[in-house]
């Protein structure tokens, strides 16, 4: 089944300007590849500054305009030009955000959903989104600063759902619920992807994604650098990126290890593997290789010279 | 109800403070001015001639013999009265010169005020929503020139132009000179009024402008100018919708704020067109000692200040449905 988004090698950078004139590109997201199918929800995990938001701005075609993105991006078959993602957006392509202040503060809710359509339809069309999610009418009258946390996440996704959409970007949907909310809202996900939409759900909490997900791509220094399925994490050593392993070492359940050192900021990447200033496994070559690229490995895909599992080369080692 | 009253009486209190303290300020000002009221008005060759008993007379008249704090308590008693006061040098009731001044430079502040406000909100829109592209470098261009202009001195220019080289304009004056008081028709006062309200306007529009930009361009950049964006709203419904809602608010205040610049604005400009208002008033009050004009017109600006604030506080209430919903509750 071909895939309703699939991205290949996109690349996002930013135009800075450093001391008054000097001009330079700041790569924020590099060679990034990843799909998603009807009916599945990806989660995109990386920790904040990885460069999470602007994968889902690239794809709508919101990004700022002093960033320019390369690469290609397929959504239903077809090239997702500037042009077709206006036209999409807001449409096939969903977009749910963080929280309440992506809401219009001096404009009610209903109002602000129904985007300045004033027709029967729009106004059934909202009431109807927002009943789905246990909002009466009276939201509609509300202000957003009259909505709670977890209203305000319900009325953020009702907007989406509104319309029908083919394809869902959550971008870090639940931060400051607890986790019951938290988990509430995953699954009206889970609900809108067996409707048959795919859902991307873009996180930094590795533990709520794999409750709801079903393959989970590894963000690190604006790099995917392992795609893996949900099934993956029951077993560390079906992982196969040692980020990703630290991941999940990381997680509660398994020991809550962390591992020393912060991710490189953009533009301060070392030449090689990214990751090497923190991995665990590191050997002279990962620092001296040139492009390392994502490739197919057991059923899944990492960018790693020496991916765990990788058994051929470790002996000879 | 109780919350508005509250809200009101606060108002007033500090109202009362503010005038206090103005007057008290203007009147220490004057007490330490150099100028003798004597010498300025009546002029040291006159003097000269004079005996001293009306050397003596005119000094109680200036006021110059009697001890400063009593006479500030005599004009605060008198005030609390509802007496401002006779001015010395125009020898009429303050209101009265006061009244008559106002009622000439109304028309110079109003259209100023009108004018700025909606060509500074226009251009700080329209300059916010092109960032960076060059109508906003036109309109940024032209602000910035703008605020290092002096009032005074672009006022002479216009006059040079419009006046002294095209001659399509009057030089000066609120009326046409020699002319009578019941011949001067509405279209008279209006071209007289004209440059020095062109002067007062094209200096406010440059700061309400830059102000209005540096909003706009915030909430174009607001997480929820971007959900928009992402909802598949144009650029144009974005701007209209959301720009300019929430650009409001800080346009009122930056409207009424600028009260204050405009009255400010008038002594200057007033003064360059030889226009008769309170501006010029307050000229002639402050270098000739008229001491209790010069407080009737502090006073009264600074009530006039104080409550286009009040308005603009008040509109705050009608606009943010923070503060309407909660008075609604309350």
């Amino acid at each position: 089944m071909e895939p309703i988004l699939e991205i290949r090698n996109m690349s996002v950078f930013f135009t800075q300007y450093e001391r008054g004139i000097r001009r330079r590109t700041l790569p924020v997201i590099r060679d990034l590849s990843l799909s998603v199918e009807a009916g599945q929800i990806v989660a995109v995990v990386g920790a904040s500054g990885s460069g999470k938001s602007l994968l889902a701005h690239g794809i709508l075609g919101i990004l700022p305009y002093n960033s320019h993105m390369e690469g290609t991006i397929r959504y239903a078959g077809e090239t997702l030009t500037p042009g077709r993602s206006k036209k999409l957006r807001g449409k096939e392509i969903a977009l749910i955000p963080q929280g309440v202040t992506y809401l219009d503060p001096l404009m009610k809710v209903g109002d602000q959903l129904r985007k300045g359509d004033r027709s029967e339809k729009a106004h059934s069309r909202i009431r109807r989104a927002l009943e789905r999610y246990g909002l009466g009418a009276e939201t509609e009258e509300m202000y957003p600063f009259e909505l709670s946390g977890g209203m305000a996440r319900r009325v953020l996704i009702a907007s989406a759902v509104a319309e029908n959409p083919r394809l869902i970007i959550a971008d870090e949907p639940t931060p400051g619920l607890d986790a019951r909310a938290a988990e509430r809202i995953l699954g009206h996900f889970r609900e809108l992807a067996d409707e048959g939409a795919g859902v991307l759900f873009i996180t930094h909490d590795l533990e709520l994604a794999l409750t709801v997900a079903d393959r989970v791509a590894v963000f690190y220094a604006g790099e995917t650098i392992e795609e893996a399925s949900a099934e993956d994490f029951k077993e560390p050593d079906r992982l196969r990126h040692p980020f990703t392993k630290a991941l999940w070492r990381a997680m509660p359940e398994h020991g809550f290890e962390s591992i020393p050192g912060a991710q490189p900021y953009p533009g301060a990447v070392p030449a090689g593997c990214p990751f090497a200033g923190q991995c665990p496994d590191c050997l002279p070559e990962c620092r001296e290789a040139g492009e390392i690229r994502l490739r197919e490995f057991r059923g899944g895909r990492v960018r790693c010279l020496h991916p765990h599992g990788d058994w051929e080369k470790e002996e000879s080692v | 109800m109780k919350h508005r009253l509250q809200f009101a009486g606060k108002k007033l209190v500090r109202m009362a403070l503010l005038l206090l303290g103005v007057s008290l300020v203007t009147f220490l000002l004057m007490s330490a001015s150099p100028l003798d009221p004597l010498q300025t008005n009546v002029g040291q060759v006159a003097l000269g001639s004079m005996s001293p008993e009306q050397v003596a007379r005119l000094e109680t008249y200036w006021g110059v013999d009697t001890p400063p704090l009593q006479r500030y308590l005599g004009w605060l008693g008198d005030v609390l009265h509802g007496d401002l006061g006779t001015s010395l040098l125009y020898r009429q009731p303050v209101l009265e010169v006061i009244g008559q001044r106002l009622a000439n430079s109304v028309l110079l502040l109003a259209a100023a005020w009108v004018i700025s406000g909606t060509l500074g909100l226009i251009l700080g829109v329209a300059a916010g929503a092109f960032r960076g592209k060059l109508p906003d470098k036109l309109i940024r261009g032209y602000c910035l020139l703008i605020s290092s202009t002096p009032a005074f001195w672009l006022a002479i220019l216009l006059l040079l132009v419009f006046s002294v080289w095209l001659g399509w304009l009057p030089v000066g004056l609120s009326v046409p000179a020699g002319m009578s008081a019941d011949a001067v028709t509405l279209s008279d006062r209006l071209r007289h009024a004209v440059l020095p309200a062109l002067t007062l306007s094209i200096t406010g529009v440059a700061n309400i402008a830059l102000h209005t930009r540096e909003k706009m361009v915030d909430v174009l950049e607001s997480d929820y100018v971007l959900f928009a964006r992402a909802r598949g709203e144009s650029e144009g419904s974005i701007i209209l919708r959301h720009g300019l809602r929430n650009v409001s608010l800080p346009a009122i205040t930056l409207q009424f704020a600028s009260v204050s610049e405009i009255i400010g604005g008038s002594v200057l400009v007033e003064q360059v067109f030889s226009y008769p208002g309170l501006g010029q008033a307050a000229v002639d009050a402050g270098l000739g000692s008229d001491l209790p004009l010069l407080l009737g017109i502090t006073v009264i600006t600074s009530a006039i200040v104080f409550t286009g604030n009040l308005i603009a506080d008040l509109l705050y209430g009608v606009v943010d449905p923070k503060i309407r919903r909660r008075a609604a509750r309350g």
